[in-house]
Parts: structure tokens; C-alpha cells; sequence
């Protein structure tokens, strides 16, 4: 059963439509790309997925049930912005996140932080941008959810700190979950993605196998995208 | 290895294609045990689910093959090797020439380019 599925899901503020009839399923073992220019819908999307807002019209469901309590136990979401305690130390945040998630895998937090040599007992807010990121992708991927809502996770760090995301977003792969990835900056994300979803202006305009897409049109996604939408 | 994978086409089908050539070039020499998919997927910064892809279609053309539980290892049959490396060869010279007849040569100025460019490689090479 898809693990995510929206029908003719809606959102609008006001006069100002957001989502409009979208209608999408995603499997678990599938990382997935929701990709668009700025202002698309996609945060929206995820969002909704999340239970941050309610819909306008149509349905999104989370293993078969609408967002809400029991929902929040299968999803892992990455905000596009911080919202962490930023006085705590890393060590902190650890304690933090396995007092909220019953899932959360400390030991494997851990062992990824020593990778990345951050003193666990420097505080959230000491810490470079770069290594803000990490952190926070770490918290999200040691847990053990079914739902990985990923809202921009590399924009705006180095291109090393990139590579250490996507690998720990590799490493983390679980056959039993999907991963949703939302971002712009495609050339970056495309190798690792098993399907992509394109949406502009909250409508669906694509919704493929990345191989498939490459075989059919003989270009990368990247390429694709541009062609799409060429401004 | 070094994994080169920014050209067209499936990534899965980028990444069949360089282990062929890594088998040809003995990076990875006969019986010689692959990556899990795991590990490759990570060194090669790809999805899991097509590192599977690509040892399965290796697995498909017989050039790897796998033991229940060791893992997979790549063919100890010099004959198919061989093949391999004349598949490749050929697929390099057809490459090779469709170039350089859109750029206008003919087939005795490539001989020629070649046997000029042979010497050069040999003397700098030794």
C-alpha cells in the first residue's frame, strides 16, 4: 500500500491557490524527488503530508489515515527552516529527540555525528551553517520511520556538505520506507532518486521513473527540468 | 573504483558500463568479490535500487554471478572476459570513427592519424 497518497488534493489562501487536484502515491522503498521552481507548491505539499495544514479539498493519507497523532509516529520531516531548541547542545538535542520519537536511534545518531567530528557538547547555535544541516538531517534520519519528508535539505550548504546529506541519505536506506526529497537544485539530487514528481503553479505536471526518463528523452533530469520550465 | 556516471542514459546502464570496463581493465580481476549493493550505491552516490539494477543486469549477461550468501563475483571465464573486451573494443572504434567522419576524414588519413599518433605514444610512453 502506498505509504503517501494524495486525491485531488487542494490547498488555497484565499484568493491564492497553492495545490490544485493533486492526486499522487508513493510506494515505501522509493526515494522520491518533488521538484519545482520557487514557489510550486512544494513545501505546501509537504506540509499537508505532515498535518501542518488541512487540505481545501481532496485527501492526503498517511498509510491509509488522514495526518494527525498516529501519523506523526511514521513520518521524519526536515523543515526547510531550523526550529530546534538552539540554545541545547547536540548531546541535548539527541535527549530531545528520543524523549519526542519513540523511534529514534540514538546509537546510530551518534555514530554518525562522530563521522562528521562535532563535539557533541557544543551548542545548536555555535555551530557553522553547514553543520547545522547535518545535524539536523541526522536527528531526522536516525529515525526508524516509514515516511521521510525532506524539505530542501541541501540548499544553501557547501557542496561537500552535500555529499555527506545525500550519502546519509543513501546510508539510511530502508526498503521499507520512502523518502520524499523536495528541492530545485536537481543536478545534485538526481542520481539518487528512484522516481520524480515535477508540480508548478500546485499542479502535477510529471510523475516518472528517473531512468525511465533519462532512457526515454536521452537527457538528464537536470536537462529535463530546464526544458520544462524555461523561463 | 572510480565511478564516472554524468553521461546519458539510466544511471543503472552508466554504472553496468563501467563495471565492464573495470572487469576488462582487471580492477576487478576474475572471481574477484563486488561490492554489496549497499556499498556500492554509496560509493557511487546512487539509490540502492539501482545499484541493484545494474549488478542484476551484470548478473543477466553473465559477467557476475552470485553466491547465496557470499555475495557476487565476477566470472572466471576467460572466453566470456574476452568477449567483453572485444564488445567494448568495438563499441569504442565505431564511436571512434563516426567522429571522424563527421569531421571529413577519410580512411587512409585515419590510418594515417593513427600510425603518426602511435609513434608519438610509444616514444613518450617508454
Amino acid at each position: 500500500m502506498a505509504i503517501l497518497k494524495c486525491a485531488g488534493l487542494s490547498k488555497r489562501y484565499g484568493s491564492v491557490s497553492a495545490l490544485e487536484g493533486l492526486d499522487l502515491a508513493v510506494e515505501p522503498g522509493r526515494i522520491v524527488g518533488l521538484l519545482g521552481p520557487n514557489g510550486s507548491g512544494k513545501t505546501t505539499l509537504i506540509k499537508l503530508a505532515n498535518g501542518l495544514l488541512r487540505p481545501s479539498e481532496g485527501q492526503v493519507l498517511i498509510d491509509g489515515r488522514e495526518p494527525g497523532v498516529e501519523s506523526k509516529k511514521l513520518v521524519s520531516y526536515l523543515p526547510e527552516r531550523a526550529c530546534l531548541p538552539e540554545w541545547m547542545s547536540v548531546q541535548g538535542l539527541l535527549g530531545f529527540y528520543g524523549d519526542f520519537y519513540g523511534d529514534f536511534d540514538r546509537a546510530a545518531a551518534t555514530e554518525m555525528l562522530s563521522r562528521l567530528e562535532i563535539d557533541p557538547k557544543r551548542r545548536f547555535k555555535h555551530l557553522s551553517k553547514g553543520n547545522r544541516e547535518k545535524v539536523q538531517l541526522i536527528l531526522v534520519m536516525s529515525r526508524k520511520a516509514k515516511l521521510y519528508l525532506l524539505d530542501e535539505p541541501i540548499g544553501g550548504v557547501d557542496p561537500a556538505a552535500r555529499d555527506f546529506i545525500l550519502s546519509t541519505i543513501i546510508r539510511s536506506y530502508n526498503p521499507e520506507a520512502a523518502v520524499i526529497i523536495s528541492t530545485h537544485l536537481i543536478a545534485d539530487v538526481e542520481k539518487v532518486l528512484d522516481d520524480v514528481v515535477f508540480i508548478s503553479r500546485g499542479r502535477l505536471l510529471l510523475n516518472a521513473s528517473a531512468d525511465d526518463l533519462r532512457e526515454q528523452r536521452g537527457k538528464s533530469v537536470d536537462e529535463v527540468f530546464r526544458e520544462v520550465f524555461r523561463c | 573504483m572510480e565511478w564516472k556516471l554524468d553521461g546519458e542514459g539510466p544511471i543503472w546502464a552508466q554504472m553496468v558500463e563501467n563495471v565492464k570496463r573495470g572487469i576488462v581493465a582487471g580492477e576487478f580481476g576474475p572471481g574477484e568479490r563486488l561490492p554489496a549493493v549497499r556499498e556500492m550505491a554509496l560509493e557511487a552516490g546512487v539509490n540502492p535500487n539501482t545499484a541493484q539494477r545494474a549488478l542484476t543486469e551484470l548478473e543477466r549477461q553473465g559477467l557476475v554471478y552470485a553466491q547465496r550468501t557470499a555475495g557476487r563475483f565476477v566470472t572466471e571465464d576467460a572466453g566470456t572476459i574476452e568477449r567483453l573486451r572485444r564488445e567494448l573494443a568495438d563499441g569504442t572504434v565505431r564511436a571512434f570513427l563516426e567522429d571522424m567522419r563527421a569531421l571529413g576524414f577519410t580512411r587512409e588519413e585515419i590510418e594515417q592519424l593513427i600510425s603518426d599518433q602511435e609513434g608519438g605514444i610509444d616514444n613518450g610512453d617508454t
